[in-house]
């Protein structure tokens, strides 16, 4: 494989862990502006974790997944508040725990503070691909436990879901930790792939991107983080290309404003996302030719 | 695990937090004049915060436009007077007003650009807002459209003057003035009080004529209002057009006060707005000064007292325990930001 498909493959699958990540509270109704806390966190407490230097020198493999668990449990004691917030409230309170995470990092010397920090070991392809198709897995596998239909009831209608029984809070609560501790390996591999972290590099307008690769690709169904995050690395690069090819600059030059322009337009003919559940449904349907049953309806109920 | 408390030690000890309480009478001494330049860093948050808040209050969804309008604003006044139209443009320019006085034309060029570009985001973003299928999340829809925009106007002003930062000589020079041995610098004594009369003369329009009323009945329950004939469709061209001439004027002030503007300019004074806006409450025009004013405040003794790295910790801190405990901020109501993004 060639050095250019291979990095931008990393990219790809490093984008794709990240909006699993925040696809699992947007699959139970919450919007997380905060992947870049997470991904903070995961990052630093990995490289941390890692280094011989200064840190405890636990091979990557230890590191990584303990870098998880202690993310896992920060979102869970935060969820507790975060939660108590709605909406726009929601959008605003994970935002600014992102802040304060970066606020926090930037001023921990042993942690390199603004210069940032360098990573012990590398995690090239074969550990990063490997990785994100788990994630991948994982993510559909959940969605069709019974959890991840509460998920998909909170999401559809929460006062319904009260109604029917289901805990709103603990799902909740297990969306965002899941979802953040999934983040969080995102963050970590980054700074293995890289080497090297600075907390300059998880800002706001990375939160912002993730979260439109989610809610683009479809909150309905886990293919939506997976076609989001993979047609919104692909558009801006394959502009790139093109540009390269026919030798027109302004192409390269403009390609962001296609993309924006793509963004609004999505919204206005497919609010849903791309990939919607009604679109899985036809797309999947096995009995063609059949004449349409009538039953299925009574068996989705139950399944 | 010893050698991170050692480290967490040594933090405390030395280097960040006691930074703080180092030469502490030295800079107890320069506090007035940190509060003045607080209140003048203030006066550009205000206004962004009452953008926003206008449109949080009236429409209910947060509005990522805003640091875009700011922006355009922004670098309008900056190409308008330094010569980013072009030669040609610049001469013409100079040949209506004046050499040296294209600001007034650059005023009323960036309101103009500003105005056209909030019609245009009205069309896509809330016209757009009510999904025909309900679910939780189909209230970001207006919130994605905007930060598409936000995209797209970044990328526009990047295409045509590059990402570097633009400067822009003042038209005003350094003229200041002293109050009891404070500086104030002239230019930016009239940004806040002409931020102030905007907010002012806002907050009577919505109070006290048949504009206003038409406004609060929408932001009270938007499916009643056309049954009182309130002409929705009319009136939420207006919120989109008054809250980005604010934007528009703030980003006018931003680029004759501190010179230097880039395409990201928005991002960094919007995301602050955004938590003074949260901080005085949802909705609430006077709560968005306050809020401004305070952040701006926390901004400046943060860096007065501890160094320009905390920055973050107080302000957005602050933010995440008002989300937490009192989610209406300080004067907000309990209804605004329910449901809606």
């Amino acid at each position: 494989m060639s050095g250019y498909l291979e990095s931008q493959l990393i990219i790809l699958c490093l984008n794709v862990i990240f909006a699993y990540g925040i696809f699992l509270p947007a699959a139970s109704g919450q919007l997380n502006l905060g992947a870049a806390g997470f991904i903070t966190l995961g990052a630093y407490s990995s490289a941390w974790l890692n280094a011989s230097m200064g840190g405890l020198g636990l091979p990557m493999f230890f590191s990584i997944p303990l870098a998880m668990l202690f993310c896992a449990f920060v979102a869970f004691v935060i969820s507790f508040p975060i939660l108590r917030t709605r909406g726009v409230y929601m959008v605003l309170a994970t935002f600014a725990f992102a802040e304060v995470v970066s606020g926090f990092v930037i001023n921990l010397d042993f942690l390199g503070g603004a210069a940032g920090m360098p990573v012990d070991d590398h995690a090239n392809i074969n550990v990063v691909l490997p990785v994100a198709l788990g994630v991948v897995l994982f993510s559909f596998y959940f969605m069709a436990t019974r959890l991840g239909l509460t998920f998909r009831s909170i999401h559809d209608d929460e006062s319904v879901a009260t109604l029917f029984g289901v805990n709103v809070r603990s799902a909740k609560v297990a969306a965002f930790t899941i979802g953040a501790a999934l983040t969080s390996l995102g963050g970590a591999l980054y700074g293995h792939h890289y080497n090297y972290i600075e907390t300059q590099t998880f800002n706001v307008l990375l939160s912002i991107y993730i979260l439109l690769y989610v809610l683009l690709g479809g909150t309905q169904t886990a293919w939506g983080p997976l076609v989001g995050a993979a047609f919104f690395t692909a558009i801006p690069e394959l502009l790139r290309q093109v540009s390269k090819e026919t030798g027109e600059q302004w192409i390269a030059d403009t390609r962001f404003i296609f993309f924006g322009a793509i963004i609004v337009l999505m919204m206005v003919v497919r609010p849903e996302g791309l990939v919607t559940r009604t679109m899985v449904e036809r797309l999947s349907r096995r009995d063609k030719g059949d004449p349409p049953a009538k039953t299925p309806a009574a068996g989705e109920v139950s399944s | 695990m010893a050698s991170f408390i050692d480290s967490a030690l040594t933090w405390i000890g030395s280097s960040k937090a006691g930074q703080c309480f180092a030469d502490l009478d030295g800079k107890l001494d320069l506090l007035p004049q940190q509060t003045a330049n607080g209140l003048m860093l203030g006066g550009v948050y205000v206004m962004v915060a009452v953008a926003f808040t206008l449109i949080i209050g009236m429409l209910n969804f947060l509005n990522f436009t805003v640091p875009a309008l700011f922006m355009v604003g922004a670098v309008m006044m900056w190409a308008s007077i330094s010569g980013g139209f072009g030669s040609g443009a610049d001469q013409v320019m100079a040949a209506i007003v004046g050499p040296g006085n294209q600001w007034i034309l650059g005023i009323v060029v960036a309101l103009v650009v500003v105005s056209l570009c909030s019609l245009v985001i009205e069309r896509f973003t809330y016209r757009y807002m009510k999904a025909r299928y309900g679910d939780a999340t189909e209230h970001a829809l207006p919130l994605v459209s905007s930060l598409g925009f936000l995209i797209i106007f970044e990328h526009v002003v990047i295409t045509i003057w590059g990402s570097d930062s633009l400067t822009a000589t003042s038209p005003f020079g350094n003229s200041s003035f002293y109050i009891a041995s404070i500086q104030f610098s002239t230019p930016q004594v009239i940004s806040l009080l002409v931020s102030l009369g905007f907010v002012f003369a806002l907050s009577y329009m919505l109070r006290a004529t048949r504009l206003g009323r038409a406004l609060r009945s929408i932001a009270e329950k938007p499916d009643t209002a056309p049954l009182m004939g309130v002409e929705v469709g009319r009136i939420v061209p207006i919120v989109y057009v008054l809250a980005g001439l604010l934007c528009g004027i703030a980003g006018i002030l931003f680029t004759l006060n501190y010179t230097t503007v880039d395409a990201y300019v928005g991002d960094t004074v919007a995301t602050v707005a955004i938590a003074g806006m949260v901080i005085g409450g949802l909705g609430n025009v006077w709560g968005a000064v306050i809020g401004g004013l305070i952040v701006a405040m926390l901004q400046i003794y943060a860096t007065h007292f501890c160094g320009a790295g905390v920055v973050k910790i107080p302000v957005w801190g602050l933010l995440l325990l008002i989300l937490i405990f009192k989610p209406t901020g300080l004067f907000g109501h309990s209804a605004i930001g329910k449901g809606k993004f």
